[in-house]
């Protein structure tokens, strides 16, 4: 096994061009677990720790921020995203990076970054390209990444709305992976957003129940219900051993109706 | 191949192995058995190390991408006869049975109290829920650090 | 009978002492079986099968054996002794026989110069199978007749009935004892044949009473040390990878070491079985019960462990500590593909209590009765027959008295929070106090100590006086519920010095304490300590000519007389018992007769948060009363039920391993969970001291009870929030959505 440590993005887009099949090692809390069980055993690592540039947050998030980070703020939705990622030293280790390249429909980050059509910046060393987040999550554990490219951040835009919030649901009251999980965020002018996880085989949208939710202006309690059900008619769950399919479709709707109340209480 | 890092106040280098984690590293490279390897997976917390002021799962940690880093095992947190105010807190107050867990129990707690001398009794429980213990039921080990914490 | 007067002794009975262990736990200094190492040491690993049956139609070791680095790769035939194993019946193949039972079997093992060659020789071992079709459900195991035991209960007129009927069928999944450290062994060849074994065991005799016969040598050319246990809870009860690791290093003539990784320990330690049960209970309408019925069916995996055992556990505790002269009980331990069961904390009373527990509450609530009043009408005391085998119980066993002393305990304030922490879903954000329901649910257990069915169980011990202090010599293995404490605790009070060590005895120089299970240790190995020590007292007054015995030495009328340096000069002081508890018998054909050697008691009330439209349940305390005989350490006897009552939570609403046509598919910590700090609810407990008979101080064995009665304690408070009947545990969130 070779590794290559760059210090700065320049030197990592070289090294990722110069071994493009190279594993790429953030903050390992993904990549480890298939190390140390064997599955996994990369000729090449180009790791990521100690490029600065990947862990600013600014307007954009860098990859590289970890959920430690990200759980200060100063979004609120993935604030309390972040809170749920794994414990408090897989939060110290593991970045919003991770959770695009591994592209588990488990990923607690990722209904954030769907909720608000974020894209997500990739580099190489012959250039870069913004990929919005479904044309970045192709499917189950599978993006868009070239070889030879690096996630360099997420960017957000510029309208973001303060009623957001992140609900997930999971059998255990920390350190789990979610059975399934929610973000809602409601706009001044009433459009609504709902992203769920862990009920398809990508983070998906709810984009009728979203659709139905934003001509209310203020719903009723009808209106309210009638959300939940679409929500819960919309997702793509399945049945594994974490859960069952109609379990799943049941609680995603429950959960953004509860969301959404938050949202609304917010005023 | 060569790594360099410094371990619990000292500068080491050291040769790793290819796919070696830290946790390995320390257990098998370095004669350093305290932190325990109990999921390799960052489910259980029994590996916790400070690097670089984190704590993390050492079995989650490429060892030879922790060159340059400065990492404190629970080797470095106390000694038999100079024991951690964590470690003392959890042998007075019943925090220790199979003892298994207990090294990430005083690294991530040790690493708490740095932060925050006086935590409360639920900011104890969720800095701790990283780690797992199978046989206190935490009760042990949760008034052994209230009664650190003054509470 | 020597008098003890323990008055001067610091660190006797009944104080919170600190544990001899303690230091090296907290700096990291203990050394557990996988922290050690030795000069020349290689690794092991081993092939498993990744079927749950399958027939090895081909193996090819060939690829692996000329791999660098590897040293030795050994299948069913380089086993030299006995081809199986196992404790009640050998019939588990040290290696696989041709067929795969289970999923994870072991088929061979490597040892090579470090565990990355070992892994990649594993995986260079060229496997054919025949995948066959798996006998995976136990009720058609039962129909097949695939029955590793059946135990019967007929007691009392059968013809009797019950104006008030309460019928139920209960189901427990797979528990698994997920201890924090994981099965391993090092085994150190003598150079002579023989050799030296520190492995994860519960109980070194029984385990090194199999291994010498497989690997066909003296039995005095193994000896197997007591080791660093990171916790066992039964899983350690049956072997593991022992013979896989003395096989390799007889076979090398090498030190070899074997550490199982998560992934493999899940189908490498035998789990809790399992179960389905079927029960009728019927009663007068005042609430006297009448009949119970019961037929119970066990998940016993592939091979027999100590199924047998267990299925007359769950059948002789089938009713609860309740009177009831009509009794038909079938139970059955089946065979399976299913991974292996056998002793997980409870062993069988488990199952039986959640069943039993929850016909209880359907009983009262058939005769509009308060649950707790229907319990103690029935409940049976000192005195009254079991209401399965008919004996007489002449121990302590006072129901009424934990229910009441339960009852009194101040129930915790209402849900007053709104921090996530505190509400069911936890940092999930998933729920708000406006979706919770509070419930409030009980259960009573009764449990057997130490081994039944005439089992010849004893436990030796020596003690020795020496210049420095007292010297406690035995087999009994320390797990981490603080038995070293205790025996300290006991020597010291009994004998009247206070510096002592127990020290770790392997099985060469010591005959058997038995196993660290069945609640045993602290009545048997404590049992022999107090009599040895009493003997050493009693031994050293005699020599010494005085009437007391202190750290400083011998007195007499309150004159020091001779010094311990003065009292020893003529060799140390030693005693060695062989401790037995009172002898039990077999069932008769009725499952009748004097089964158990002591019981124990205990009750448990619950109070949970349920998020009904989510399913969520936030356990918010459990609180207990348990006769545990005598207090000998509060801070242990705290530690030991505050420990077993998480497990006994965990089984309500977290802990199954999920197991698909025999596979398990969450064998990490990823996926079975593991209750977390803020899964852990309060715990308040009244401890009753009334003396066993035959106890050390009257001190009972109390390691089981706490697990036992509070899953079904939890059960209840969420029926009783929900509404829902809930006849499966663990409670999953989609069983109280019903979506």
């Amino acid at each position: 096994m070779e590794i290559e440590r760059p210090t700065d993005i320049a030197a990592a887009l070289v090294a990722l061009a110069e071994t493009p099949d190279a594993t790429v090692l953030a903050g390992g809390t993904d990549l480890m677990v298939e190390i140390n069980f064997g599955h996994a055993r990369p000729d090449r690592i180009v790791a990521l720790r100690r490029v600065g540039e990947l862990k600013e947050l600014n307007g954009s998030i860098g990859s590289g921020v970890s959920w430690a980070r990200l759980e200060q703020g100063p979004h609120r939705a993935l604030a309390q995203a972040a809170r749920t990622v794994g414990s408090p030293q897989i939060r110290a280790a593991g970045t919003i990076g991770g959770n695009l390249a591994t592209a588990s429909p488990a990923g607690d980050g990722l209904p954030f970054l769907a909720a608000l059509d974020a894209e997500v910046e990739v580099r190489s060393a012959t250039g870069s390209r913004l990929l919005r987040w479904d044309e970045f999550l192709t499917g189950p554990k599978q993006n868009a990444l070239e070889p030879g490219e690096l996630i360099h951040s997420v960017v957000l835009p510029e309208e973001i709305p303060v009623r957001q919030e992140f609900g997930k649901v999971g059998v255990r009251n920390a350190m789990v992976i979610s059975a399934v999980m929610a973000c809602v965020m409601r706009y001044d002018d009433g459009r609504t957003r709902v992203a769920v996880g862990s009920a398809g085989p990508t983070t998906l949208r709810a984009r009728r129940a979203e659709e139905m939710m934003s001509a209310e202006s203020s719903p009723s309690e009808a209106a309210m219900s009638e959300f939940q059900r679409i929500v819960s008619e919309e997702v793509k769950p399945i049945t594994d051993h974490r859960s069952t399919e109609s379990y799943r479709r049941h609680a995603a709707g429950v959960v953004a109706r509860r969301l959404l109340e938050r949202c609304l209480e917010a005023g | 191949m060569e790594v360099r890092f410094r371990l619990n106040g000292e500068d080491r280098s050291v040769d790793v192995g290819p796919a070696q984690s830290l946790l390995s590293l320390l257990r098998d490279g370095l004669g350093l058995p305290g932190s325990k390897n109990a999921c390799e997976q960052g489910e259980c917390g029994s590996c916790t190390v400070v690097m670089d002021r984190q704590a993390v799962c050492s079995c989650l940690v490429l060892a030879a991408d922790a060159d340059g880093a400065d990492i404190t095992s629970v080797e470095g947190l106390g000694s038999d006869d100079a024991l951690h105010p964590v470690q003392q807190a959890l042998i007075d107050g019943g925090g220790v049975q199979c003892g298994f867990c207990t090294p990430g129990f005083v690294v991530a707690a040790a690493h708490l109290f740095e932060s925050n001398p006086t935590p409360d009794t639920d900011e104890i429980r969720e800095a701790l829920s990283g780690n797992i213990c199978r046989c206190t039921g935490y009760g042990g080990i949760l008034r052994s650090l209230e009664g650190l914490a003054g509470r | 009978m020597t008098t003890t007067t323990g008055a001067r002794v610091r660190g006797g009975v009944g104080e919170s002492v600190q544990r001899p262990d303690g230091v090296p736990k907290v700096t990291g200094n203990f050394a557990y079986v996988s922290d050690l190492t030795a000069e020349g040491m290689l690794w092991g690993a081993t092939l498993r099968s990744p079927y749950a049956r399958a027939r090895l139609v081909l193996i090819d070791t060939e690829p692996a054996l000329t791999m660098p680095g590897v040293h030795a790769v050994l299948t069913q035939e380089d086993v030299p002794g006995r081809k199986t194993f196992g404790q009640i019946s050998a019939d588990q193949p040290v290696l696989l026989d041709g067929e795969a039972r289970f999923w994870g079997e072991p088929v061979a093992v490597v040892a090579a110069d470090d565990p990355e060659t070992a892994r990649l020789a594993v995986a260079a071992i060229g496997v054919e199978w025949e995948e066959l079709e798996p006998l995976v459900d136990m009720e058609e195991a039962l129909d097949r007749d695939e029955v590793f035991r059946y135990a019967p209960v007929r007691r009392g007129d059968q013809t009797a009935t019950g104006s008030v009927v309460a019928e139920g069928f209960y189901e427990v999944g797979m528990q698994d004892q997920a201890p924090l450290g994981t099965e391993a062994g090092l085994a150190i060849p003598d150079g002579e044949g023989g050799l030296d074994l520190w492995v994860t065991s519960q109980w070194t005799h029984e385990d090194h009473d199999q291994i010498w016969r497989s690997l066909n040598v003296a039995s005095d050319q193994v000896r197997q040390h007591p080791s660093g246990i990171g916790g066992a809870f039964g899983a350690r009860e049956d072997i593991s990878l022992h013979l896989h690791v003395c096989l390799l290093a007889l076979r090398t003539g090498r030190p070899v070491k074997m550490v199982y990784n998560r992934e493999e320990s899940f189908p490498g330690h035998v789990h809790r079985h399992p179960a389905r049960l079927w029960y009728r209970h019927e009663a007068d309408p005042d609430g006297t019960l009448v009949r119970v019925e019961a037929k119970m069916i066990l998940d016993g995996g592939a091979y027999t462990d100590t199924t047998p055992a267990v299925v007359g556990n769950a059948v002789y505790f089938a009713v609860g500590p309740y009177n009831v002269d009509s009794v038909a009980v079938d139970g059955y331990g089946v065979r399976t593909n299913n991974p292996p069961t056998g002793a997980m904390r409870g062993f069988g009373v488990v199952q039986a209590c959640f069943a039993h527990e929850s016909q209880m509450d359907r009983l009262a609530a058939q005769l509009g009765m308060d649950p707790l009043e229907l319990r103690r009408r029935n409940a049976m005391t000192t005195g009254d027959p079991m209401p399965t085998t008919g004996q007489i119980i002449e121990t302590s066993l006072p129901t009424v008295e934990v229910i009441d002393r339960l009852v009194a305990l101040p129930l915790p304030p209402r849900l007053d929070s709104d921090d996530p922490r505190n509400l069911p879903g936890g940092t999930g954000l998933t729920t708000t106090p406006e979706y919770v329901t509070r419930g409030v649910g009980y259960a009573v257990s009764i449990k057997n100590i130490a081994f039944s069915e005439a089992f010849d169980d004893f436990a030796e011990a020596r003690v020795v006086l020496t210049p420095s202090g007292v010297e406690v010599y035995t087999a009994a293995v320390e797990v981490g519920q603080g038995m070293v404490t205790v025996l300290q605790q006991i020597a010291r009070t009994a004998v009247g010095v206070e510096q002592v060590a127990v020290i770790p005895a392997d099985t060469s120089t010591i005959g058997s304490a038995g196993s660290t299970s069945a609640s045993r240790q602290t009545q048997m190995t404590g049992g022999a300590v107090l009599e040895a020590a009493q003997a050493v007292r009693k031994a050293a007054l005699a020599r010494g000519g005085g009437d007391d015995l202190s750290s400083e030495g011998v007195w007499r009328a309150g004159q020091l007389v001779m010094t311990l340096d003065d009292l020893c000069s003529a060799g140390p002081i030693s005693e060695h018992t062989r401790f037995r508890h009172p002898l039990t018998v077999e069932p008769d054909e009725h499952g009748q007769g004097d089964l158990h050697a002591d019981f124990a008691i205990a009750a448990h009330r619950a109070v949970v948060d349920v998020d009904t439209e989510l399913g969520l349940v936030r356990v918010v305390q459990v609180d207990t009363a348990q006769d545990v005989g005598f207090v000998l350490n509060p801070q242990s006897v705290r530690g030991q039920i505050e420990g077993g009552i998480m497990q006994g939570v965990g089984l309500a609403v977290m802990e199954e391993l999920i197991v698909d046509r025999g596979v398990i598919l969450n064998a990490s910590f990823t996926d079975y969970l593991l209750p977390t700090f803020l899964d852990a609810p309060d715990v308040e407990m009244v401890l009753i001291e009334e003396p066993s008979p035959w106890g050390p101080f009257g001190a009972k064995g109390l390691g089981e009870p706490p697990t036992i009665s509070s899953t079904p304690a939890v059960a209840a408070a969420i029926r009783n929030a929900t509404g829902l009947e809930l006849n499966r545990v663990p409670i999953r969130p989609q069983d109280i959505t019903g979506t």
